[in-house]
């Protein structure tokens, strides 16, 4: 479903992605781990082009990113993104939220999508706050409207790049059991989080990142359990 | 001496009438730089470099040089190309809007660079084209912020209107002009027009501060 074939991507003289390739089946979880600044967020935000790379290719679909001739916009209707700081619209309720980009880019007739606007924040929960303004809802909220938001362009992939780094601990596993249901449900996913438990109990597959590559790659039992280079070992061993 | 502010009186109609004339040319002029000035400012941030430097070069042009000049050149040295002259309250407010959107630009610019960049990754991740980024997401934002210096905007260029007295279009300093010339007095209806100013800029001021409470309330 994504295939990344030897990714690199500078900012200036600095080499954040230093050669990457991987790929992801359909209806996997695959969770990115590491310390700070190497390159998970980066290597997240190139599978959907927020970000481009240097060099080398991704595959979404059969469809090169790369390739003048792919439709960009078309490809991200695909690819859900959550974000650290959510990023809702401020200057629409919560509902218009969701159904801003089904109407406007898919050309959705508003009905149909105000009804799967609504099916979806029953789904996250929040039904109640349909009319409500992002600034008069919790992180925790936020975060679900905001993958409500993802989700009603009807994905076939999404991204998370750090969704429960910004919320107040007690706030943190209401977006994470949103995540597990759609998990469950045999959504495709990938996600940079720094919870391990999240990680352990959801992911099929963990990657442990540092400095720009894949330093380590397998099931969650090999990672956490069986861990075979030191950096990850060491890593694991601080946080865990 | 004493002031005598009967003496302005029997051409009181002529005031209410200037400073209606000013009123629209402002609010024309307004629009025509807003316009231009979205336009342009979006323009500045552009990835092309031609249309980078064309939108730079004008807000460098229009703000580097006097509006008076430039009121000049359109209504007396276009006609030389044109081949026909302006009518005044046109050339009026085409010079002032004009003049006006290379400051509308700079608020403009401002107004989107204040808008949290997560807004645009948030609406291009979702699909959106970077058109429709800025008509449904970004503009609308940029433009809360950009409401108090917009309207900074207007009451310059109501105060700016003044200017068309140089072409000799009846606004509210010509009619000051006229009756400082009928009655032999200047000092009354200069003080008559610049009180006509004073209560419409500061009326605006009101209504700016009362849209702008308004507009926060979904903060």
């Amino acid at each position: 479903m994504i295939e990344v074939k030897n990714l690199y991507k500078n900012f200036g003289k600095l080499e954040v992605l230093k050669g990457i390739s991987t790929r992801v089946k359909k209806g996997e979880v695959v969770v990115l781990i590491g310390p700070s600044g190497s390159g998970k967020s980066t290597f997240l935000r190139c599978l959907n082009l927020l970000e481009k790379p240097s060099s080398g290719e991704i595959i979404i679909e059969g469809k090169s990113l790369q390739d003048p001739s792919t439709d960009i916009n078309r490809i991200r209707q695909d690819i859900g993104m959550v974000f650290q700081h959510f990023n809702l619209f401020p200057h629409k309720t919560v509902v218009e939220n969701i159904t801003l980009a089904p109407i406007k880019v898919k050309g959705m007739n508003p009905k149909d999508a105000l009804e799967k606007a609504m099916e979806l924040l029953d789904r996250v929960g929040l039904a109640d706050k349909a009319d409500s303004f992002p600034a008069s809802l919790s992180g925790g909220q936020k975060q679900r409207v905001a993958i409500a938001r993802a989700l009603a362009m009807n994905p076939k992939i999404m991204l998370f790049d750090e969704p429960t780094s910004a919320l107040d601990p007690e706030m943190i596993k209401e977006v994470l059991d949103v995540m597990k249901d759609l998990a469950a449900d045999g959504m495709t996913m990938v996600v940079v989080t720094h919870e391990m438990r999240f990680a352990r109990e959801v992911g099929d597959r963990v990657m442990f990142m540092d400095e720009g590559i894949i330093i380590e790659e397998g099931t969650p039992e090999e990672i956490f359990e069986r861990p075979q280079n030191p950096r990850t070992k060491e890593f694991l061993s601080k946080i865990l | 001496m004493v002031m005598d502010f009967s003496i302005v009186l029997p051409y009181i109609n002529l005031f209410f009438k200037g400073a209606l004339t000013a009123f629209e040319i402002t609010l024309l002029a307004v629009v025509i730089g807003i316009v231009i000035g979205t336009l342009v400012g979006i323009g500045k941030m552009s990835g092309i470099l031609p249309v980078r430097l064309i939108c730079s070069t004008y807000v460098e042009v229009i703000r580097g040089t006097p509006l008076l000049v430039q009121l000049l050149i359109f209504y007396f040295g276009l006609p030389q190309i044109l081949g026909f002259t302006l009518p005044e309250f046109t050339a009026a407010v085409l010079a002032l809007g004009i003049n006006s959107g290379g400051y509308v630009a700079e608020i403009v610019r401002g107004g989107i660079l204040a808008v949290d960049k997560g807004q645009m990754e948030a609406a291009r991740s979702l699909g959106m084209s970077y058109a429709q980024a800025m008509r449904y997401i970004i503009l609308p934002q940029a433009f809360k912020k950009m409401i108090p210096p917009l309207g900074n905007e207007f009451v310059t260029l109501l105060k700016d209107s003044s200017l068309a007295t140089t072409i000799g279009f009846p606004e509210l300093t010509r009619a000051a002009q006229i009756v400082a010339a009928n009655t032999y007095r200047p000092f009354e209806p200069y003080l008559t027009a610049a009180g006509f100013y004073l209560v419409m800029t500061v009326g605006f001021s009101w209504v700016m501060a009362a849209i702008e409470r308004r507009l926060s309330a979904s903060d």
